[in-house]
């Protein structure tokens, strides 16, 4: 494993009126590794994934990506760059279908203007082609090959998370951020779900940042977590050192025992 | 063409036809095509590579997958380097591989993909015969160190290198086949004991084959799809050598839940299911016509009963009226034609159903809707061995036998069979081939009888066919098929071998009673919940009422009960095949059972359910038991 860090967040820091939310965070994702972010609820993860993503600019410090600064750029920018996510409630176009959803989820890769790809010919057609092999690797990945034309929102939620999934893979992503991938999963679709995300880093090499709550979940498939407590990072490192750490178990105490298999 | 073997039809196919596509699957969305030169070309490369990784003669290699062109490849290239193939089910658990690779000696195990390979590894320990594990999809695999694991295409790159170096072996080992030699060993999915398997020569198939030929026509343009477990011998029968002797085209499903899609898109010319499929198809269109629109649902009414009658009329030979045929033409346009091309069944010349009893309900939707769907029958032993002839179609009968096979009645009624596709034997079982062939004649295990046109009619097994207390004959098929007509009812238990009445245990249609229930906004949560609603008791009571008035008043379900659980292969409740393992489940459900022939009128159950990766959780609940006739009370 190379010790390079993809991804770098410094002292960033994020107010929403008086209410500091995350308070001078720093973490470092390397390339290719499996890193959970874990705390109890409020404890700022999801806003340290929109901050990552765009959708939030930090108040304080700045976040890196591959060493270029990505602190101030349009959500739109930093997925072309290579950065996709997928939301704790699912954000796909239910009426679409699963298909068209996926081939919207490439829109990043799209060079093809709006009138040459309503002519359908040449070069927009080829590349429309390209587009739909690369989904098809998504679609035999997951293995959906069955849902192909059904609207997404006629689906069970556990396929619609693995759809979703789907939409951020198929934008070909450097790294991916999971929110609560496998929230409100049965027991047989969270295993499901951790296996495809295992599959597609070590297959794609990409890069895997997600937050769960299902600590079974999260002690078997990262390679480190990071903890965050009242917007602040608490504790880093492999799975078993965050589970013996004192000040993990504190912040913890009341809300679930860390390592219990139901989170 | 006697003393062939299949090997060497796929020699003959491939210098006659090359260019005539063989087989195809579906990937990424596309069809994938392999001609019959190309087959060939792979059969080769895996033949020899399977050699160069340690395949002996009388070496057995064990496949485990769905159906995919690979299975079939590797089945003929096993049969070229002078071993036998031993297809399972793809579905089976850990537990239940571990007995039947054992016992069959495999060496080589052919797994698909990472969940094949998977279930393998759990038993490694127990399995130290195999020495090969050859996985086909890499998917996920690149972590795993056990040094018996190969990839496929890597067996093919070493039987590359091989052929390389001894160009002349392969034609040489093609040629050396006999058509004695055990081309086939089928594990029969049994409902009592421990699975036996049945080795089947290059000459059993290729006469079974033979016989269905000298009935049924196959073209070398046909279409089928192969999507049956290839570990059941009619898979076998037409996905391979029906498919080398004939050169029709075999088409492999994308996956095992797109089937229902891509018989669609391919129009096969002919296709067999079990019982199950059939009724789950009738089950599908009378619930999307419950859904459907108003002008469509009042032509489908009004067009089925005609369908009926011309399909019945037909089966009694009778003529149609003028009328009839006007209707029928109408209702051919308006609703059979639509339909059939909805399922997918727009090019079909024969449909057959086999492996158990169908429902006489479900066989005339079909007929009505203009698709020659026909009763075949055979065993494991001998493969197909019967079929309806176009103009003899009836109820009930599964037919005549092929010309070059006897059947017969045993003194007790038992279907026996003579003939060239009559099995070798059990592998390493004499008692039991002993017991199954005697002076030639093969005992099939079915009670049976001729009808006034001659032809077969199977009750049920011989084992299963009992009599209640006061002597009357119960053969509890005939009752469960009946009831399994019903798009709520899944699956059905009919008990009664020495009781004063018959009683039933019942799985309800998740799917068909789920929509049902949304309909009327009854919530529930899980099955267990939704097969105890007040409503859906209420449902099924109608159901259990339909049945009884084509029964004998001696012979009508009195009580029944909703189980709170699908029967499922993994609970060993029914085999891989889904016939019902009834001594199991008796002894399983004893106080259900038990219940049912007493007054109460709930029955408190705890039962352990086993999941695909052998975990195990227990449910606690109480059934309700209802008597027929009883007026419901919302508990």
């Amino acid at each position: 494993m190379t010790t390079e860090a993809e991804l770098k967040v410094q002292d960033v820091s994020k107010y929403f009126g008086g209410v500091q939310a995350i308070s001078q965070v720093s973490l470092e994702v390397r390339r290719g590794e499996i890193v959970s972010i874990i705390g109890p609820n409020g404890a700022g993860k999801t806003t340290l994934l929109n901050m990552v993503s765009g959708f939030y600019h930090p108040d304080g410090g700045a976040i890196f990506f591959d060493d270029r600064d990505i602190t101030h750029l349009a959500p739109s920018r930093i997925a072309a760059l290579g950065i996709a996510r997928t939301f704790q409630n699912i954000a796909l176009f239910r009426g679409m279908t699963v298909l068209d959803n996926l081939m919207l989820g490439r829109h990043t890769h799209m060079r093809t203007g709006v009138l040459t790809a309503m002519l359908r010919f040449g070069p927009a057609l080829r590349e429309e082609v390209a587009h739909r092999r690369f989904v098809e690797d998504v679609i035999e990945f997951l293995e959906i090959e069955a849902l192909r034309k059904r609207p997404v929102g006629s689906l069970p939620y556990g396929l619609q998370k693995r759809v979703e999934l789907g939409r951020a893979l198929a934008a070909q992503p450097r790294i991916l951020l999971l929110d609560e991938p496998m929230g409100g999963m049965n027991v047989e679709e969270k295993e499901d779900m951790a296996r495809f995300i295992l599959d597609v880093n070590e297959e794609w090499g990409t890069t895997i940042v997600l937050i769960e709550h299902d600590m079974g979940v999260v002690m078997d498939i990262s390679e480190r977590v990071i903890v965050l407590d009242l917007g602040e990072k608490i504790a880093e490192g492999t799975p078993q050192a965050v589970k013996e750490n004192p000040q993990v178990i504190k912040a913890y105490l009341g809300v679930q025992t860390v390592g219990s298999k139901d989170g | 063409m006697a003393g062939m073997t299949l090997p060497q039809y796929l020699l003959k196919q491939a210098q006659e036809h090359p260019r005539d596509v063989a087989i195809r699957e579906k990937e990424k969305g596309i069809w994938q095509e392999w001609t019959w030169a190309q087959y060939l070309d792979e059969v080769r490369a895996l033949a020899l590579g399977l050699m160069a990784i340690g395949l002996e003669k009388g070496d057995k290699l064990a496949i485990l997958s769905d159906n995919r062109p690979q299975v079939y490849w590797t089945m003929v290239a096993v049969q070229i380097a002078g071993g036998m193939p031993v297809p399972l089910y793809q579905d089976a658990i850990s537990r239940e591989l571990q007995y039947v690779i054992d016992h069959a000696d495999a060496t080589i195990v052919l797994a698909e993909d990472q969940e094949q390979v998977d279930k393998v590894l759990e038993i490694r320990d127990h399995l130290s015969k195999v020495r090969r594990i050859v996985y086909d999809d890499p998917k996920g695999m690149r972590h795993y160190t056990d040094r018996a694991l190969i990839r496929f295409t890597e067996v093919q790159a070493q039987g590359q290198e091989l052929d390389k170096k001894r160009p002349e072996l392969f034609q040489q080992l093609v040629a050396a086949g006999k058509p004695d030699d055990v081309a086939l060993v089928s594990y029969t999915s049994g409902t009592t004991g421990a699975p036996k398997g049945a080795m089947l020569s290059h000459a059993n198939l290729i006469a079974a084959v033979e016989g269905m030929l000298q009935i049924e026509t196959y073209r070398r343009t046909d279409e089928t799809l192969a999507y049956l477990p290839p570990a059941w011998v009619g898979d076998t029968f037409w996905s391979l050598a029906a498919a080398l002797i004939v050169g029709f085209r075999v088409n492999c499903p994308e996956r095992p839940e797109t089937v229902q899609e891509n018989i669609r898109e391919i129009a096969p010319h002919f296709l067999v299911a079990p019982p199950r499929i059939w009724e789950n198809l009738v089950s599908l269109v009378q619930v999307k016509m419950e859904d459907a629109s108003f002008v469509k649902r009042r032509l489908y009414n009004l067009f089925m009963p005609h369908g009926y009658e011309v399909a019945r009329r037909h089966m009694e030979r009778q003529p149609l009226s003028f009328w009839q045929r006007v209707m029928h033409a109408l209702g051919e346009f308006f609703v059979f034609g639509p339909l059939r091309d909805h399922l997918g069944f727009r090019r079909i010349r024969s449909a057959y159903t086999g492996g158990a009893a169908l429902g006489p309900e479900v066989f005339l939707f079909f007929r009505a809707l203009g698709i020659n769907l026909k009763q075949v029958y055979g065993q494991t032993e001998c493969g197909v061995s019967c079929v309806q002839r176009d103009e003899q179609v009836a109820l009930g009968t599964v037919g005549t036998p092929f010309p070059n096979v006897e059947i017969k009645l045993s003194s007790e009624g038992e279907v026996i069979v003579r003939g060239p596709c009559v099995f070798l034997g059990y592998y390493k079982n004499p008692e039991a081939t002993a017991s199954t062939i005697r002076d030639g004649w093969l005992y099939s295990g079915d009670a049976a009888f001729f009808d006034h046109n001659s032809q077969l009619v199977v009750i049920d097994r011989a084992k299963d066919v009992t009599s209640l207390a006061n002597g009357t004959k119960f053969a509890p098929q005939f009752i469960e098929n009946k009831l399994k007509f019903s798009p709520y009812i899944k699956e059905a238990v009919t008990i009664g071998q020495d009781r004063p009445y018959v009683a039933a245990m019942i799985n309800i249609d998740m799917e068909n009673v789920g929509k049902w229930a949304e309909r009327r906004q009854v919530a529930y949560t899980t099955y267990t919940d939704l097969a105890q609603k007040p409503e859906v008791y209420e449902l099924i009571a109608r159901e259990v009422e339909r049945v009884n008035r084509d029964l004998d008043e001696v012979m009508q379900i009195k009580r029944y009960v909703l189980l709170h659980k699908e029967l499922d292969a993994d609970d060993e409740e029914i085999t891989r095949t889904r016939k019902v393992r009834r001594g199991f489940v008796a002894k399983k459900y004893d106080t259900i059972i038990a219940a049912l022939y007493a007054d109460a009128t709930e029955v408190p159950v705890t039962s352990v359910i086993t999941y695909q990766d052998g975990r195990q959780v227990t449910i606690e609940t109480k059934l309700s038991i209802r008597s027929v006739g009883e007026a419901l009370v919302a508990v």
